[in-house]
């Protein structure tokens, strides 16, 4: 026999763990997806080297609303990872509790982005400038709305008692996505918020 | 641990496995089904079709250019079929086809039972065929794309584009989109996890390599090109300005973010056409490939500098002589990787015992295309040259020898050397060999002659042309060739009906070749492998004979694995037994969330005829979609995703 088979092994039988092909596929659906916002960053960035204009006009935007909202993302993201962690030690009473909070945390989110939206005093055919920033942070809200429905599944799943410290890939592959989803807002966020005020 | 059995045991088992793995009889079946071979067979089948629509699309064109001041066609009809032909072969052919070989074949050549995800499998056919036929019932329509298939702004601009015919671009091409980022996906998960134990990562069958490649390329380029078309849309329905000159968007960006896309797109319809021509050479010249570690090296660098190249389209654009400087020796640099590979086909021939068979005359003629391609290819890298060739005829006759003569020809192969194993018949030689011959002669006849009319001033995409510019004669040698081109395919094709049906019974191996799907039936039970092998080598099936070879690959003893629908996971690199993966049954889902799909996107097609159908097909659609996709998505006891059925 081959040396690639000839030793004794248990071999486990379906996901388990990190190990599930799930999870490889939300590797490669999240790398897919980071190129979408790496090619929109490029965009804005393209666009803003164009202009002829002050960018943006009337200075940088405020922070007020969304650096709250940036903290409350971050929060739902160390909450999801414990609830994650729980499961792992057969907790399911954590995760359902990590699930639930993070996805109120993003319910948050949206409505102060929402709210921020609505004090813009501009709409996305105002100028190049707003319809790049309408665009691009409606791509992140639709991402963190097809996370939250992820995070909603999991947490039907998880009521009815279908993870354990053993199974929970569905957990993993959510929870992978949702941790993307808070490190593009941050890019988005740098892009938007800060770059503005470090130029001269 | 499951015991380690021979394959006369596990023949015992083949009744078992058979109700396990084959597809339930009638519709519900042919609906459901998420067998990789049937669905292969589909997207080869499917992605003829459009070859043939195309290419009919191409033969109305050419009538109206064969003579100066033909009025057969309107200019607007003229602009919706050239653009429907470039998408057609581009999208709906070039790229499904090569998807289609690779559908069918991974798995019987790496040796498991199915690709990682067979319900993503099934998925992105639908969406593929799906998103063709919203192109083609636009045509019906008379709101085809009709602005080319690299589409430029500002023409397709609502303003000067104000009908539906481009929304209906951007949708289709979105959805495609998904097909391809879901093939990818798939692609690379099935790579990292379900090859043979012992098929670490030298051994692996290099039009693996070439489809893997495309894969990854894609994964990163597909982005660019649906974002592009986003954006395109929310300029055209939302009044954004993202290509709009006059609020400080830039039409610039729209040629950046699709060549972006265009340039890497270009290796990924031929690099796993590659890939088969790598792989069947030495079947037919009885050796090895020579180089295999270049040829695989080569692939992967021509997919990583294809990145790099993208302003290659853009030299006329008024861009900076630095830039254009740097894109064109990026440019030239992809000559090395490609003469590579050219070189280890050659040195094989060379060395080897080439057995002149109508698949190894495609091969052959394929070299000599992609010699002459690659040198007209070399030639606009160049960017003064460029300057004089950009929007000519010139582009045209390039761009036909790279795509008929990288992937036409190499697919054709391929269809003869595998049809075998699809079907359990030869095709017929001496039919494949006149096919051959007529497709040679015609296209070089047809399309050789482009070149020389696009140096003589004629641009690409004008719909007719006056007496006086003295090209009638060339273009009338271009339509009588391409006919002949044409009239070769239409052999090729009738071979493969008549020996459908007719053609001599194949046997497992008919042409002795090496890799594992040359060790089951053909054609393959539809679990493929009684028991999963392990492979020692390159060339599992010709270890007995090649010196090099120390130890022998074990194709008649390995893992049955029939608890369930499973197969064996590996590790990534060394593929190392890994775990048992229980793979999902056929399943209704995947039809019907790309059907959702589907009416969520003819929604957005159609904002700008009314935005209340708009709204209520893609809530509706949407609905479908979170619906249906949460029951394809729910665990399954049997895939032992739920707690309570453990491990066994």
């Amino acid at each position: 026999m081959n040396q690639a088979v000839d030793e004794f092994r248990e071999l486990p039988v379906g996901s388990k763990g990190r190990r599930s092909s799930g999870w490889w596929g939300m590797v490669a659906l999240v790398a897919s997806e980071a190129a979408v916002f790496g090619y929109l960053l490029f965009s804005y960035y393209y666009l803003m080297a164009h202009s002829l204009h002050v960018w943006p006009l009337g200075g940088p935007p405020t922070l007020r609303l969304s650096a709250p909202g940036t903290l409350v993302l971050l929060a739902g993201s160390f909450v999801m990872y414990w609830g994650e962690r729980g499961i792992k030690q057969g907790a399911n009473g954590r995760l359902i509790a990590g699930l639930a909070i993070s996805i109120v945390l993003a319910a948050l989110f949206i409505l102060l982005e929402l709210w921020e939206w609505h004090d813009k005093g501009a709409t996305p055919s105002t100028d190049v400038y707003s319809s790049s920033y309408f665009i691009i942070t409606g791509f992140h809200l639709a991402h963190l709305a097809v996370g939250m429905v992820m995070l909603a599944v999991a947490l039907v799943w998880a009521c009815l008692g279908y993870f354990g410290p053993r199974r929970h890939s569905a957990v993993t592959i959510a929870g992978l996505y949702w941790h993307f989803v808070t490190v593009v807002w941050l890019a988005v966020f740098f892009t938007f918020f800060i770059v503005p005020r470090l130029s001269p | 641990m499951p015991a380690l059995v021979t394959r006369d045991e596990a023949a015992r088992h083949a009744a078992k496995l058979k109700a396990l793995w084959e597809t339930s009889p009638g519709l519900k079946g042919w609906l459901a089904t998420v067998d990789h071979k049937e669905l292969g067979k589909r997207y080869l089948i499917t992605a003829f079709v459009f070859l043939l629509l195309g290419g009919l699309e191409a033969a109305v064109m050419r009538w109206q250019l064969m003579q100066p001041d033909m009025h057969v066609l309107t200019p607007e009809a003229y602009a919706q079929l050239f653009t429907m032909h470039g998408i057609t072969m581009i999208f709906l052919y070039a790229f499904p086809v090569l998807t289609g070989f690779s559908v069918y074949l991974w798995p019987l050549l790496l040796g498991c039972r199915d690709l990682a995800f067979p319900r993503l499998n099934a998925f992105t056919y639908w969406i593929f065929l799906f998103s063709g036929l919203l192109f083609y019932a636009s045509f019906a329509a008379g709101w085809a794309p009709n602005n080319g298939w690299y589409n430029y702004v500002p023409y397709a601009s609502q303003p000067y584009n104000p009908g539906p015919n481009i929304d209906v671009y951007a949708m289709a091409m979105i959805l495609l989109g998904i097909s391809t980022t879901g093939a990818a996906i798939n692609f690379i998960v099935t790579l990292v996890r379900l090859r043979a134990p012992g098929m670490s990562i030298n051994r692996i069958p290099i039009l693996v390599w070439g489809t893997i490649t495309a894969a990854m390329g894609n994964l990163f380029a597909v982005p660019a090109v649906s974002l592009a078309f986003a954006l395109l849309w929310f300029d055209r329905q939302f009044n954004t300005h993202f290509y709009d000159v006059s609020q400080g968007g830039q039409p610039l960006l729209w040629q950046h973010l699709f060549w972006m896309f265009g340039h890497p797109w270009v290796y990924a319809i031929v690099l796993p056409a590659m890939g088969i021509v790598s792989d069947g050479i030495p079947i037919f010249c009885r050796r090895p490939l020579v180089g295999y570690s270049a040829v695989v090296l080569s692939t992967i660098a021509t997919m990583v500098l294809g990145f790099g190249v993208w302003v290659h389209h853009m030299f006329a654009t008024g861009i900076p002589m630095t830039a254009a400087s740097f894109f064109s020796s990026a440019s030239f640099i992809i000559v090395i990787p490609s003469a590579v590979a050219v070189f280890a086909w050659i040195a094989t021939v060379w060395t080897g015992r080439p057995q002149f068979t109508a698949p190894f005359l495609f091969f052959a003629g394929f070299v000599l295309l992609f010699v002459i391609g690659g040198v007209s290819g070399f030639m606009t890298a160049a960017v003064p040259l460029d300057w004089q060739l950009t929007h000519t005829y010139f582009v045209v006759g390039h761009i036909h020898y790279v795509i008929i003569g990288i992937n036409v020809f190499p697919v054709i192969a391929g269809v003869h050397l595998w049809f075998p194993k699809m079907t359990g018949r030869m095709m017929s030689e001496k039919l494949g060999k006149w096919s051959f011959w007529v497709m040679f002669v015609g296209f070089n006849l047809g399309f050789f002659p482009m070149h020389i009319v696009g140096l003589q001033g004629m641009p690409r995409r004008i719909y007719t042309y006056a007496a006086d510019t003295g090209w009638g004669g060339t273009n009338l040698v271009i339509t009588l060739g391409s006919y002949l081109f044409a009239a070769g395919v239409l052999l090729f094709l009738s071979n493969v009906v008549w020996s459908r049906w007719r053609g001599r019974p194949a046997g497992p191996n008919p042409w002795d070749g090496p890799t594992l799907e040359w060790s089951v039936s053909s054609p393959p039970p539809a679990y493929n492998f009684a028991v999963i092998p392990v492979v020692a080598s390159r060339h599992p099936l010709w270890d007995g004979r090649l010196r090099e070879e120390a130890v022998a690959s074990s194709l008649d003893e390995g893992y049955l694995l029939a608890k369930e629908r499973e197969t064996l996971g590996t590790t990534p690199v060394d593929a190392e037994p890994d775990a048992i993966l229980r793979m999902p049954r056929e399943s209704l889902m995947p039809l019907l969330v790309s059907l959702a799909l589907l009416v969520v996107f003819l929604g957005f097609s159609i904002h700008g005829v009314s935005a209340l159908a708009c709204w209520v097909l893609a809530g509706l659609g949407g609905a479908g979609t979170l619906a249906c996709g949460i029951a394809w998505l729910w665990p399954h006891r049997y895939m032992v995703q739920t707690l309570d059925e453990d491990a066994p």
